[in-house]
């Protein structure tokens, strides 16, 4: 008896893994910055410009 | 699938926006939460958001950059372009299918009974155009005098800020509608424009203009869940062709960079031939795969 291949072989993808890690350290890299901060200053505010207000 | 995608939308529309005592405070939530980036287009000045728009963190930074960089503070939007990158990786536009509230109020105006249309295919192509303009160069360069960029796509252009955040401030705040002039009317025939479009096709607003949808796109390929298509399985039916709500023939284009893998097509496939997967690996509970004409001795 043949076997049967029912089941295709699993290649994982190293590509997302990757990305997520190179993200990960830029997203640190601005942590250690300290552009939190900066971000959270600006969206406490309300921009009126931004929401075409003034 | 579609009424799970249906609860997730409205659990992402709740948490970004889930400061709920506004009509009070008349104000917007000031709260450490803020300091989290927002996955859908929702934007930062809508007063019961509680988590800040990555588009309009990101223009502001572009457009300080010089009296940051003056002052020795490297803001350059690295925190959160990291932030919108690792959204992307994992998941890419899948965002835009089950965790912006923009996304879900156009697919609501959609259900609108009216004569249905598509959308010319090319004109995704302006996405991209404003994520490199109105996001990202015009910030950068276009500065005035004392070095200042504007936030281009939410001052001109962005119908999600005048409808999350224009629109409420005037009604919390009546000493602002003394400050209403062109530019706000001229968001406000975005908004219209684009409501009336989303009535009679499906989510105009995303497949021709967002510059959030056109970052998590660029990510279609690497992303780490993704659709993918079973070849030997597909009879190329076009059965996914009628039911895409963002125009994609997903049997001829499976990494498609409109996919917003909202998994409408899995549903109307006849033969599993489409299944989710992460990192490679399908999901369980998936079919097990048989080729066709296999004959057993």
């Amino acid at each position: 008896m043949k076997k049967n291949k029912n089941t295709r072989k699993v290649t994982i993808r190293k590509a997302p893994f990757i990305a997520i890690f190179i993200f990960f350290v830029l997203g640190a890299v601005g942590i250690s910055l300290g552009e939190p901060s900066r971000v959270l200053e600006q969206a406490t505010q309300i921009c009126l410009s931004c929401i075409g207000i003034g | 699938m579609e009424f799970i995608r249906k609860w997730v939308q409205a659990l992402f529309f709740l948490i970004t926006n889930g400061y709920w005592s506004f009509p009070v405070s008349r104000g917007i939530y000031q709260g450490p939460l803020k300091v989290i980036c927002s996955p859908g287009l929702n934007c930062y000045s809508c007063p019961a958001a509680t988590s800040y728009c990555p588009l309009g963190a990101l223009q502001q930074l572009m457009g300080g950059i010089r009296l940051a960089l003056e002052n020795g503070q490297f803001y350059v939007g690295f925190y959160v372009i990291g932030a919108m990158g690792i959204l992307g990786s994992f998941v890419g536009r899948m965002i835009c299918g089950w965790a912006c509230p923009f996304g879900l109020f156009q697919e609501l105006l959609h259900k609108i009974p009216s004569p249905k249309f598509g959308i010319w295919r090319p004109l995704r192509f302006i996405k991209y155009a404003m994520l490199l303009f109105m996001v990202v160069l015009l910030p950068l360069f276009a500065v005035d005098a004392f070095g200042f960029g504007q936030t281009w796509f939410c001052k001109y252009i962005c119908p999600a800020g005048t409808l999350e955040a224009g629109l409420p401030m005037i009604i919390l705040q009546p000493g602002l509608r003394a400050s209403l002039g062109l530019l706000f009317l001229n968001k406000l025939v975005i908004l219209v424009f684009f409501i009336g479009w989303a009535v009679l096709a499906s989510r105009p607003f995303c497949r021709t203009a967002c510059p959030l949808g056109a970052f998590y796109a660029l990510f279609s390929k690497i992303k780490l869940v993704k659709l993918r298509l079973d070849t030997d399985r597909c009879t190329n039916c076009e059965a996914c062709h009628d039911v895409c709500p963002m125009g994609v023939h997903f049997n001829e284009s499976p990494e498609d960079m409109e996919c917003i893998s909202c998994l409408a097509c899995t549903k109307a496939c006849n033969f599993n031939a489409i299944s989710l997967e992460i990192g490679g690996v399908p999901l369980a509970g998936q079919a097990p795969y048989k080729p066709p004409n296999v004959q057993l001795e």
